[in-house]
């Protein structure tokens, strides 16, 4: 199955791809080909769109409509190409930094609108292409390039933040828990509204290797040991939930979409013109 | 002959001309003095089944406008002074990427917050230099709402002939001013559209031209080709390249297709200049002191003319070269404390004697301030 997809969806002459080895970036691109694959949707008809980071390259190995834009934009350049031809399926790729740092303004204002644009977050909770930087999901105490002396930080809860902003579907799930991540991906791109799905990703180079977490194995382990269903944290106390996070459909919700709401607009104005 | 006489007011201008030029997606952040391009546009735009926006901030007010752009859309984002500087990176992108594109920036005083309602000319340089990088720029500066409606056509035009983003120079003078004009009809005007590639043309290289040219065609996102668009430095197919043969080659052509095609792009207005000693050189807003000062100066019998680059970048170097050759003296007004007379000096260096008369306190420079400067060079 693995290397029809990759047949199907990649430009296999921009392969080898620029990843470290043990990043977990891959396994997110394949999940989003294979959801688009059920989905059966025209390649012609799909964008996808990034910013800037190591989850930005996907894009560039997918074969879509896909545009690397500048650095915490990608929603911003996807709201322009969506709302000016509604057709077209558009996904944002996005790191952590890039969706909730420099980009989080974007982020929780096209939830808000809810325009039916579908993000996906790579968070390996790290600055990767930039030398190992602390972001906004590094976990507290834990140790990046500018976090020397422990990061003294709190962290975003990406998937909640576009929750709490208007998006109508998120979740959240990992490169451990393969079929859960595409089956999430699948009902984000569905969804006729602003989705976002937070797909845990691990950075062995920088990350691991600063805070001790061993090889890409040992940190695919660590994600899995760390992961909570939703209906299981519900049930545990906050001391227990440290150092844990939460996986599961978080929020699953109907409201207006924004493009279907702008060609609504143009309707009105011309009954309006013609009454 | 019907006449389509209008008291129309700069900003609504711009936005009539942009409408008349094919524009179909705004998206921006309001900021006074463009304000009015944003409220003009959300009336208009989705009467006409086009697409307006209010974005979260200025940069993804062009940021979207880039994004329309790439689905086939003419796009065009407006701005003014600290909204300008917000947007840079974004036209930096839109140049390496090459996609049409107009930002319009109605000009007020600065730096930073500045002066909010009162006219500058500030950001000539930035418009010059703004973004990181080597790349070419069109800027073009209308002197009255009509020409705010004919050269914002320009701008669309030179946008899409050239892929490239394209700036609307005006100032807080212009955009508020209210005149009565004559609106074009259609047809009246040359309207540009982008050259696409035939449909389902095989092997379609993005950024790829035939020897001798220096535009590529554009395809549209949605219409049957998959092309990459990154703001990396990349090859003809579109994809990133770090070679340095490549950036080179790529930059070249950049450069070039403005370059090459300034016989084109290149637009400027002389009034009595033929046998001028003194040519007072101003621009936007200003020309029109300019322009009265000259007429005073005329009455005198000092031998005065204007020149007024309606294209300030690229600048017209050539003409104002002959002019500094036949002239005793040059002089620059502009709305600022000295930016595009230096590019004047550069071009004229020791031909002919500089002049400078600036003001950057929210004030406008008015015709015998500058008909005093005049006397005092010769």
């Amino acid at each position: 199955m693995a290397s029809a997809l990759i047949e199907k969806y990649m430009r296999t002459d921009k392969f080898p791809h620029m990843w470290c080895p043990g990043c977990g970036h891959g396994i997110i691109m394949r999940s989003i080909v294979d959801a688009i694959d059920r989905l059966g949707w025209e390649k012609d008809n799909v964008c996808v769109v990034s910013g800037i980071g190591c989850s930005s390259r996907a894009p560039g190995y997918m074969d879509f409509n896909t545009l690397h834009t500048t650095h915490g934009r990608a929603l911003a350049f996807a709201t322009g190409i969506k709302l000016a031809n509604p057709d077209l399926h558009v996904v944002v790729v996005s790191g952590d930094g890039d969706s909730s740092a420099i980009g989080g303004n974007h982020l929780i204002h096209a939830a808000r609108r809810n325009i039916d644009i579908t993000t996906i977050v790579f968070n390996n909770n790290i600055y990767g292409m930039t030398g190992g930087q602390y972001s906004p999901t590094t976990p507290t105490n834990y140790f990046g390039s500018t976090a020397p002396y422990g990061n003294i930080d709190r962290c975003f809860d990406i998937a909640e933040l576009a929750g709490a902003a208007g998006a109508t579907y998120t979740a959240r799930s990992t490169i451990y828990h393969v079929p859960q991540m595409t089956n999430y991906i699948e009902k984000a791109l569905r969804k006729k509204g602003f989705s976002l799905v937070e797909a845990i990703s691990i950075c062995p180079t920088s990350f691991g290797r600063r805070n001790k977490l061993g090889d890409a194995v040992d940190m695919i382990k660590w994600i899995r040991d760390s992961a909570v269903p939703v209906s299981k944290a519900s049930t545990m106390s906050s001391d227990e939930m440290v150092g844990k996070f939460t996986i599961g459909e978080l929020k699953n919700t109907e409201a207006p979409e924004y493009t279907q709401q702008y060609d609504r607009l143009i309707e009105r104005l011309r009954e309006e013109d013609d009454a | 002959m019907k006449s389509n006489f209008k008291l129309m007011q700069g900003n609504e201008a711009c936005v009539e001309g942009a409408l008349y030029a094919g524009m179909r997606f705004y998206s921006g952040y309001p900021i006074t003095p463009s304000t009015e391009l944003m409220e003009i546009s959300a009336v208009k735009l989705p009467l006409l089944g086009g697409k307006f926006l209010q974005m979260e901030d200025e940069i993804a007010g062009i940021a979207a406008a880039i994004g329309a752009s790439l689905t086939g859309f003419k796009a065009m984002t407006g701005t003014s002074g600290p909204g300008f500087s917000l947007k840079q990176e974004n036209i930096g992108y839109a140049a390496i990427t090459e996609v049409p594109l107009v930002i319009v920036n109605i000009q007020r005083g600065g730096p930073s917050t500045g002066l909010p309602t009162s006219p500058a000319q500030g950001d000539v340089m930035q418009a010059k230099w703004g973004t990181h990088g080597d790349h070419p720029v069109i800027a073009l500066c209308p002197s009255s709402v009509r020409e705010m409606f004919e050269l914002t056509v320009r701008a669309f035009n030179l946008a899409e002939k050239y892929r490239t983003p394209v700036i609307l120079l005006a100032d807080e003078i212009v955009g508020h001013m209210r005149e009565k004009i004559v609106v074009p009809e259609a047809g009246e005007l040359e309207v540009i559209n982008r050259n696409e590639p035939a449909p389902r043309q095989s092997n379609y290289l993005p950024y790829s031209v035939a020897d001798g040219a220096y535009v590529p065609e554009i395809a549209s996102f949605g219409t049957g080709y998959r092309f990459h668009v990154t703001g990396l430095m990349h090859d003809e197919t579109g994809f990133p390249s770090n070679s340095s043969e490549n950036a080179e080659k790529l930059l070249d052509r950049l450069m070039n297709k403005i370059k090459m095609n300034e016989d084109d792009i290149l637009d400027f207005e002389e009034y009595m200049t033929e046998d001028a000693e003194i040519v007072i050189l101003g621009y936007g807003g200003t020309a029109r002191s300019v322009k009265s000062a000259v007429k005073t100066l005329r009455k005198e019998g000092i031998k005065a003319g204007m020149f007024r680059p309606k294209t300030i970048w690229p600048s017209p170097e050539k003409r104002i070269k002959e002019l500094s050759e036949q002239a005793k003296a040059i002089i620059v007004a502009e709305l600022n404390l000295g930016q595009y007379v230096l590019e004047v000096e550069r071009i004229v260096k020791d031909s002919c004697k500089l002049g400078f008369i600036g003001k950057a306190n929210g004030e406008v420079l008015m015709p015998d301030e500058i008909a005093a400067k005049a006397k005092e060079v010769l």
